[in-house]
């Protein structure tokens, strides 16, 4: 039943290379697309809104199975030249998980408090200064675990770029083991599915570390011993101040 | 780049009939599937047997994060196999709606969850033996209040309904790229099935938005 086994995993380690390359180069423009439009939903010009609210309705209300074929087979036309399956799959990936991502930044930033931003005007801070060090820290550590799913639906999503013939994971399986061992199917697209349980969870892991980053940004323990340590600083600076503690979105402080 | 509008009148019929109907038919039974056992998974997270609600958690945690196009292919060539023959369309109705049955197992647990406490303790009160407690009482408050989750991802699975022109069912974008590999000239087909899902996929959010108004009004 396991005849076989270690051929299957080499053939799909295989299209790992361009799975991984897929995920983080999508990523990468995700998070980038994620924040500017997520930011310019915010905007105060009409203008701007309509824009990012244009492309973050075209990017979720249609497939991406789609937006693959458009960019894959329309995309060409336009500027000229033939991209590369890998490219025009990373772009999809990028827009279409870049839409829902602004979805989330804006949805985070809206969730500071309002009294930051008053206190931030009332220290007269700039609009920009105001972003920077006061808000967006603080909604950085509400966005971690919303983003963290978004990665993995695009790890999952990087799949359908087996459509349009990146040789990536799934089409190994497909279109090289499932032509040489179709009573074998089974073990075959086990092996496939625990290769993306794995990258998924290393997706959390990844996660993980990045909300005990931007938690600590805003001075948000990630353990007991950084939070005691804060409330010793306090004591001794004599402020009374009430440490904000533990993250409302679950995080790894209770 | 120039537009072809006559090759586009040509295939349109194509792509919003057949093409149409099939993307609304996998979306409808995809949605009762995953209606349905989400359900049975949603309550089987809650038996009293340890293992059961184990597995069960294990099940869905696998199931949501590993991809749909590899569960579509995993039916397509397993299940024959082991000696189950379906048609292409049978069998991706069933690997969307297990997909998506992890995803509304969660909605309907958040749904349970927000029953008052004060419920099962009057149940209890009132002796109701456990199906009726569940059936007479808990599921009828719960059900209502999370429809429009449920839609919501009914409009998820059917931006998902393409992935199965790689088993051969051709919906909007199967037809669509039927329709363009034949004269191979792709522009015209896929850009109409793009907006043909835009206006789909906007017309099922307005619906959602409508029946999440009426939940809202009636609790």
């Amino acid at each position: 039943m396991f005849d076989n086994l270690s051929e299957f995993v080499s053939t799909i380690l295989v299209g790992l290379g361009p799975t991984i390359e897929a995920t983080l180069g999508g990523i990468a423009i995700a998070a980038v697309l994620s924040f500017v439009f997520g930011l310019a939903m915010l905007s105060g010009s009409r203008a701007v809104r309509v824009v990012a609210r244009i492309y973050i309705e075209i990017w979720r209300g249609t497939s991406e199975v789609v937006q693959l074929f458009w960019i894959y087979f329309v995309l060409p036309l336009l500027v000229g030249y033939q991209v590369v399956p890998l490219a025009a799959g990373i772009i999809v990936l990028g827009l279409n998980f870049g839409a829902y991502g602004a979805e989330i930044v804006r949805g985070a930033i809206q969730a500071v408090p309002t009294a930051q931003y008053e206190g931030a005007i009332a220290l007269s801070l700039t609009p920009a200064q105001r972003m920077r060090r006061v808000i967006l820290p603080q909604a950085l550590v509400e966005m971690v675990p919303p983003f963290n799913n978004l990665f993995i639906q695009l790890l999952k999503g990087s799949a359908l770029l087996t459509i349009i013939a990146v040789p990536e994971m799934t089409n190994q399986a497909r279109n090289v083991l499932m032509d040489l061992y179709t009573s074998q199917a089974g073990l075959i697209w086990t092996v496939l599915l625990v290769f993306y349980l794995l990258l998924s969870i290393l997706i959390t892991f990844g996660m993980k570390f990045v909300e005990r980053r931007a938690a600590r940004i805003v001075g948000r323990g990630p353990s007991q011993a950084a939070k005691d340590r804060g409330l010793l600083i306090a004591a001794q600076a004599g402020t009374g101040l009430n440490l904000p503690g533990g993250t409302r979105s679950g995080g790894p402080v209770p | 780049m120039n537009w072809d509008w006559n090759y586009a009148w040509e295939v349109l019929p194509g792509i919003v009939g057949e093409g149409l109907l099939i993307t609304l038919e996998v979306t409808v039974l995809a949605s009762v599937v995953a209606y349905a056992l989400g359900l049975v998974l949603a309550l089987l997270r809650r038996s009293p047997i340890a293992v059961v609600r184990w597995i069960v958690w294990a099940f869905i945690e696998f199931v949501r994060s590993t991809p749909l196009i590899v569960q579509v292919f995993f039916m397509f060539f397993v299940l024959p196999n082991i000696g189950i023959k379906l048609d292409p369309l049978p069998t991706g109705v069933i690997a969307i709606g297990l997909h998506y049955a992890t995803y509304t197992a969660e909605v309907y647990r958040a749904g349970i969850e927000a029953v008052p406490k004060g419920q099962w303790e009057a149940a209890t009160a009132l002796s109701l033996p456990r199906g009726r407690t569940w059936f007479a009482v808990i599921l009828p408050q719960a059900i209502p209040r999370v429809l429009p989750a449920l839609g919501n991802y009914s409009i998820s699975l059917l931006k998902e309904t393409p992935i199965l022109l790689t088993i051969g069912v051709l919906d909007i974008v199967g037809a669509a790229y039927q329709e363009g590999s034949a004269a191979f000239r792709y522009v015209e087909p896929i850009t109409i099935a793009g907006i043909l899902f835009l206006v789909v996929s906007y017309t099922s959010s307005l619906l959602v938005r409508r029946l999440e108004r009426r939940v809202a009004r009636s609790s």
